[in-house]
């Protein structure tokens, strides 16, 4: 296939005069966007967490990240989403590639595929509630003494919505993989262990990894859901942030809550670092 | 034209439609109002009496009220006699949300005709927000107890109960707590939410409090108890609603006696106990929004709420199983409701009631403490 | 090169039947993790007054629920739902697959930061953000008081969703081959996006089609805190409405089962794959 010469940078001459804008500008719609509606908000959170109820500028907000009570707060936070991101990931995976490896067309990826769209969303109170009811301390099924445990108990409400979700977000790069791959590993006489090895996990592993980081960060922002599990203890951040924002009892921080909002996004910023250098260790295989 | 110069004109020409739109006029509150501007009257009276206040109520046509569940105190009844009453629609938003999220309503909606005219919250929160509401004396305004209003009209105590613990009638009948310690009660007995945020929980905290030892400004026993209570393996940490007691996850619930009704927890082998000589009292309070946008209507709604009528807001509240702040008046002139009144659970021991410091300082203790006794 | 070695046709018959097995088994052991919690669901509302009974007074009070007006509010919770279902996931299409697109093949460097600022929806907790919300909406609200503009924050809660979907179904093709192969035929940008990369991505795009669309219609805590009437918001105050406990969850599962009807129409929508079912 002949690919004209040009280059990334250059245009061909048949486009005649034009005004030479940068390429960045095609962008524009979407980050104006997200900037009105995402990190305008999100900049009033941020700013409102350095002030104290009264209104004045203050740094003594951040000083309640060093609390130790708050530090648990962000740990049970961290646990929860990691191990049932994980869980989500691997199970979903096993799950995506089942449905990946059948009929195109047929009724079994359609329902699946539709069960995962609906589960990929749901959760609260509802959901909560239904495995209360199932395994809970008057379970139709049996009693879990493990159901109230912090996180085994959550982690597999979590997964619930964790495993859809992920169904869906890394089936297209299951399809990806190309049967002539397949066979042509298989060719060179390699067992399907070396073909996941070499070449199968390789190339799904950027995908994977997004995914992974995907269902993290959707359960860190789970409150709902954790809410209706269990309401006496908060083990997580977004459980705090509720309790001090809507605390009857003469408690109610709203600065407070934007200090931990923004210790949020702080940890992800931090986890995306991470994820971005295993990102460039898997790329690597690539190209 | 190339398609990234397309999308970005777009962009633009979306954002400034967005910007042109918004610089539009948007003027404040004012509806209604023709020659007497409700929203600075601070009785009905002073605006020219009830006919002109319904009169200008109606030419509102709607009200905004925010938290008002439907099966609490009967709110569901009152709405609806209200709006039959006066031909005025209610818009009830967030029903099963908290005070602050009430006053916060008020605060983030300001200037929108989706703000709420009127608030039903806890004494702390009313007492910590009186910045945002606007004075008014309802024509019944001396049947309250002085003890049980803010002096200027800011705020006012509406309806009220007592801290109890309702049970399922399969447990026989618990007339003491420490009952509650033994081994058939494993993982049932609930709060009604978390006490470092919810009101009645910490109320269902400090009434534990009392019946152990404790006072309205120690509110330490109760949290031992409760510790107690998780030792044995009978607390159980979900918040206690409509559901889990329908699915019999939790058949024994600290909650106000109005919201232990058997008819609104929706079981019928329900049964009620308030501890002797632990009986702590809890009235909420209603406030008019200074920036109400319907300021008529949210002054007819409170003239409703507090009126002594056999259809008024007060017998309403107490067919709901609440305790209406003009009780004691009712009952001496007469207007009350006897045969509801017959139905409020007997109480032994003199009611005491939390102050808002009280309150806020159980909760402070509560912050630093709860968590370890019940985890 | 030398023909591709024959492989021994009992082998590929084996391989085919242990993955065949591999399949029934994920699908029951995972069918079943689904299935029970519904069921369990679905036993609730079904409940009578008195444990252990059946009833279908839950679903009845949908059904017959009525304030004082004429249309059911439940239908026009329901249309506008459908509506916002439409109108967001059109935005979002329309918004992120051009600027992915345009991102992976010209401007590669600003690939990190979009990939950040879709995750980002995700760590403020909806309670937080609709404080953040709070100034702006009350300006939309000037606009129109329609539950429609909740389409303009959906379109930011379904981006972390919807990016992560797109950006599986980006990185499984080559992009920048087939522009340059387009390009080089003499097409314009517009027609190497929406006639060569986009049909590549078909099934992502489908994806994040479902994942928008799940979103709306279960978004519940934004419409709740902004004071406005969606689906799930209609569905709640139902279920406060009503003193049965069971209609929550009759309530819940009819909105399962009719987000799980309109998805599985949705995908019928895929185009008939060409080549081989996946080995």
């Amino acid at each position: 296939m002949a690919v004209a010469a040009t280059g990334t940078g250059a245009r061909p001459a048949r486009a005649g005069r034009r005004l030479s804008v940068p390429n960045w500008i095609g962008t524009v719609p979407f980050f104006g966007y997200v900037a009105i509606f995402l990190l305008w908000p999100t900049g009033i959170v941020v700013y409102d967490a350095f002030k104290n109820p009264a209104g004045n500028f203050t740094l003594s907000g951040l000083t309640a990240l060093g609390n130790s009570q708050v530090r648990g707060y962000f740990i049970g936070s961290f646990k929860l989403s990691l191990i049932s991101a994980v869980i989500g990931a691997v199970f979903g995976a096993i799950l995506a590639y089942a449905i990946a490896a059948g009929n195109p067309d047929g009724m079994i990826r359609r329902l699946y595929l539709s069960v995962s769209g609906v589960l990929a969303q749901f959760g609260g109170v509802t959901l909560a509630f239904a495995f209360l009811v199932l395994i809970g301390p008057v379970g139709l099924l049996f009693h879990a003494g493990w159901y109230f445990n912090f996180p085994w108990g959550i982690t597999l409400i979590y997964a619930y919505f964790q495993i859809p979700l992920m169904v869906l977000v890394f089936l297209p790069a299951i399809d990806g993989l190309k049967v002539q791959w397949r066979e042509a590993s298989e060719s060179l006489g390699s067992s399907t262990w070396q073909y996941w090895r070499y070449v199968g996990a390789p190339l799904l592993m950027p995908a994977f990894l997004g995914a992974l980081l995907l269902l993290f960060a959707n359960a860190l922002s789970a409150y709902a859901t954790i809410q209706a599990w269990e309401d006496q203890v908060p083990y997580t951040v977004p459980q705090q942030i509720y309790n001090s924002m809507s605390s009857e009892v003469g408690l109610a921080n709203i600065n407070y809550a934007d200090v931990l909002a923004l210790g949020m996004v702080v940890l992800v910023a931090i986890v995306m670092t991470g994820y971005a250098l295993l990102q460039r260790r898997a790329a690597r295989w690539l190209r | 034209m190339r398609s990234p110069y397309k999308f970005a004109l777009a962009g633009f020409a979306a954002a400034a439609l967005l910007v042109a739109g918004c610089s539009s006029s948007s003027s404040g509150s004012s509806s209604g109002a023709a020659a007497v501007n409700w929203a600075t009257e601070s009785s009905a009276a002073g605006g020219g009496g009830m006919t002109a206040l319904i009169a200008a109520a109606k030419a509102e046509g709607t009200l905004n009220v925010i938290a008002l569940p439907p099966t609490w105190a009967n709110y569901g009844t009152i709405i609806s006699t209200f709006e039959k009453k006066y031909g005025i629609k209610i818009n009830s938003a967030l029903p099963d949300g908290s005070s602050q999220q009430e006053v916060d309503a008020i605060k983030s909606e300001n200037g929108s005709p989706k703000a709420p005219d009127v608030v039903d919250v806890g004494l702390a929160v009313a007492a910590a927000n009186t910045s945002l509401f606007a004075p008014y004396e309802v024509s019944t305004w001396s049947a309250i107890p002085a003890a049980q209003k803010e002096s200027t009209g800011l705020w006012y105590e509406d309806y009220g109960g007592y801290m109890a613990v309702g049970y399922s009638s399969k447990f026989g009948t618990i007339t003491s707590l420490n009952q509650l310690l033994s081994p058939q009660f494993k993982n049932d007995v609930a709060l009604n939410g978390n006490p470092t945020s919810a009101n009645a929980a910490l109320n269902g905290v400090m009434m534990a409090s009392l019946a152990n030892g404790g006072s309205v400004s120690n509110i330490g026993p109760g949290v031992d108890f409760f510790a107690k209570l998780k030792k044995a393996g009978n607390f159980s940490p979900i918040q206690a609603t409509g559901a889990s007691i329908k699915a019999g996850t939790t058949p024994v619930v600290f909650d106000w006696d109005y919201l232990n009704l058997a008819s609104y927890v929706g079981v019928s082998n329900w049964k009620v106990f308030i501890p002797q000589n632990a009986v702590l009292g809890g009235f909420y309070a209603q406030a008019i929004n200074k920036n109400a946008p319907h300021p008529a209507a949210a002054r007819l709604w409170e003239e409703f709420l507090y009126s002594q009528a056999a259809d008024g807001g007060q017998n309403l509240w107490l067919e709901g199983g609440a305790r209406p702040v003009e009780q004691p008046t009712m009952t001496s002139n007469g207007t009350i409701n006897t045969a509801a009144a017959s139905k409020l659970p007997a109480v032994t021991g003199t009611p005491v009631f939390l102050s808002p410091a009280q309150s806020t300082t159980a909760a402070t203790y509560l912050a630093t403490n709860w968590a370890k006794a019940v985890s | 090169m030398a023909a591709p070695a024959k492989r021994p046709v009992g082998m590929q018959a084996r391989r085919r039947r242990r993955l065949n097995l591999f399949r029934y088994v994920v699908f029951t052991v995972f069918g079943l993790f689904i299935v029970l919690p519904l069921l369990a669901m679905a036993r609730f509302s079904l409940e009578g007054a008195k444990l252990g009974t059946w009833s279908f007074t839950a679903y009845r009070q949908i059904a017959s629920y009525n304030s004082s007006e004429g249309i059911p509010p439940l239908i026009s919770a329901v249309e506008i739902t459908l509506e916002l279902a439409v109108i967001t996931s059109s935005v979002m299409l329309v918004l992120v697959v051009p600027t992915m697109i345009w991102i992976r093949l010209r401007v590669q460097w600003l690939a990190r930061t979009m990939e950040f600022l879709s995750l980002l929806p995700l760590t403020i907790p909806p309670i937080v953000l609709v404080v953040g919300l709070g100034p702006i909406y009350d300006k939309i609200q000037h606009l129109s008081l329609s539950a429609l503009m909740l389409f303009w924050v959906y379109v930011i809660l379904a981006l972390p969703y919807a990016y992560r979907a797109l950006a599986a179904g980006l990185s499984s093709i080559d992009a920048t081959t087939l522009s340059e192969a387009a390009r080089s035929l003499g097409a314009s940008w517009f027609s190497v996006i929406v006639r060569v990369i986009v049909p590549n991505m078909w099934d992502a795009i489908l994806n994040a089609l479902l994942l928008t669309c799940a979103l709306v219609l279960g978004e519940f805590t934004i419409a709740f805190f902004l004071l406005y009437v969606n689906l799930q918001v209609e569905l709640y105050s139902i279920s406060r409405n009503t003193p049965d406990a069971g209609v929550i969850f009759s309530t819940s599962f009819a909105a399962l089962l009719f987000t799980f009807v309109l998805l599985l129409i949705l995908s019928f929508a895929r185009r008939r794959r060409r080549g081989l079912p996946r080995g």
